[in-house]
């Protein structure tokens, strides 16, 4: 047998039966990305669906802005939050370098980008068709991004997922404020990069296929729930139910 | 001279580079069922939108008598995905002048959904009914605002004949309504409609009325040809 073919069995294995080392590290990244993802799912929400209704001088500066935030580096993140909270920086009196809530601040930087920009596409795309109907029947801009996002919501579960996946992925910001601590902040991504490095295929590899399963679940999630919500249209909606629609 | 309904004077506005009005004053008084006819272009749709207030005129103003309530029609209604009673009792609720809280709205907008024929899908998804159905809640939606002046912007052109005439037949109703007629203004390209529906046609081109004639009289070409050449050659070429 191969060193790949090795590795990957060893992998398999580690996965299999639930070796502690490596499932306290799933754990952890899990726990950073869905907090970080949470946190910048419901700034990002309002602030795209805000800013798709809004209309105010220099908001083309803000959208180039923001677009280019989608490919903000996350080395660029992790050293920016380690300037800021770094003793000597303005949030060092925090004391959270090298801590979940550290990791947790860099990928919330990273993901609000993704969450406003591309929210903010979907949102003006139907206020783009449709926005005028809402303001003839008096919306104003807030309750017409409200609505608008609501009805899309089906499009910005989709948002949420690419966000926990950018967030899940990176390596860059965590490694650089968490410091990949071992029992402490060490998380997949970082963990598989250090690993690697020492030559630990199996635990490197077995992290990998932890990290795909995990997004692939969520792609998974996402499609059963949008065929879930067509078919479901067809039927009345239970928040109507509850309202007491009639017979 | 009393205040009209909606009156315009002298309006023009400007969509970036193009003058999609120009000088348009005309007056609007109460019961009358306007068509605004004319090519694909020529402004029907900002005149709605401008008398509604969704544009704003760059010159000139539109004038409303006091307390007269508008309501709007679209040729392709948004409905949220919600049953289409909530549809119709989400647009009252956002009525401010009305102030319906939520049970209230939806008690009203079972009333005007058995108006239109659509009590018995009042619990189904508003997107999952038929174009025709989707106009008539659009339609309820607009009536139970409870508006003096109903604008519609070409209500049947994406529908098919049968709906067609499901729309037409309503808005004929709405319009002669004995407990509160509507005042109906709309856009159309259907000059058998407006013949059928119409009190009034409004023909324009490039911005600009070229004819506000009376029914008879614009269907009447003898008489349309001497007041205005360019409505004589439309209706003729629409005919043809």
């Amino acid at each position: 047998m191969n060193t790949f073919s090795d590795s990957v069995l060893a992998a398999l294995s580690l996965v299999t039966s639930f070796d502690p080392a490596l499932w306290v590290v799933v754990t952890r990244s899990l726990a950073v990305s869905a907090t970080a993802c949470l946190l910048a799912y419901g700034v990002g929400v309002a602030l795209g669906a805000w800013l798709a209704v809004s209309r105010f001088r220099g908001r083309g500066a803000v959208l180039v802005g923001l677009n280019t935030l989608l490919a903000l580096p996350s080395v660029v993140v992790g050293l920016v939050v380690y300037l800021l909270l770094s003793r000597t920086g303005p949030l060092g009196f925090l004391g959270w370098m090298f801590s979940f809530k550290a990791m947790v601040l860099a990928q919330f930087i990273l993901v609000v980008p993704v969450v406003t920009a591309l929210t903010r596409q979907v949102v003006e795309d139907v206020e783009r068709q449709h926005g005028e109907q809402w303001a003839s029947l008096g919306a104003g801009p807030w309750v017409r991004s409200l609505l608008l996002a609501w009805d899309e919501r089906l499009a910005l579960l989709t948002i949420g997922v690419t966000a926990f996946g950018r967030a899940i992925s990176e390596v860059g910001a965590v490694m650089i404020v968490g410091g990949n601590i071992d029992g402490f902040t060490r998380v997949m991504t970082t963990a598989i990069a250090l690993e690697t490095s020492k030559g630990d295929l199996p635990l490197a590899l077995g992290l990998g296929m932890v990290l795909l399963a995990v997004v692939l679940l969520l792609n998974a999630l996402v499609a059963g729930l949008r065929l879930w919500g067509e078919r479901r249209n067809a039927r009345p909606a239970p928040v109507d139910r509850a309202l007491g629609a009639p017979a | 001279m009393s205040l009209a309904q909606i009156g315009l004077e002298a309006v023009s506005v400007q969509l970036g580079a193009q003058a999609a009005l120009t000088g348009v004053s005309l007056r609007i008084e109460a019961g009358e069922r306007v068509a605004l006819v004319g090519a694909n272009g020529s402004g029907k749709s900002t005149l709605l939108r401008t008398m509604h207030g969704l544009v704003s005129p760059t010159q000139g103003q539109v004038l409303q008598a006091p307390g007269v309530r508008q309501a709007m029609l679209f040729q392709r209604p948004h409905l949220l995905r919600l049953s289409a009673l909530n549809n119709v009792a989400l647009g009252l609720w956002l009525d401010r002048a009305r102030g319906l809280r939520w049970a209230a709205a939806q008690t009203h907008a079972l009333q005007a959904l058995q108006r239109v024929g659509l009590q018995s899908v009042a619990r189904q998804n508003g997107r999952q009914l038929s174009g025709g159905q989707q106009q008539r809640l659009a339609l309820a939606r607009a009536w139970a605002r409870q508006p003096d002046v109903l604008l519609l912007d070409e209500p049947t052109a994406s529908l098919d004949p049968h709906a067609k005439r499901e729309v037409e037949a309503l808005m004929a109703e709405f319009a002669s309504s004995q407990e509160r007629p509507l005042t109906l203004v709309w856009a159309s390209h259907n000059l058998g409609q407006v013949k059928r529906l119409a009190t009034r046609v409004i023909y324009l081109e490039l911005g600009q009325v070229m004819a506000d004639l009376p029914v008879a009289d614009f269907f009447n070409p003898a008489v349309l040809a001497e007041c205005s050449p360019a409505a004589h050659a439309f209706v003729q070429g629409e005919l043809s």
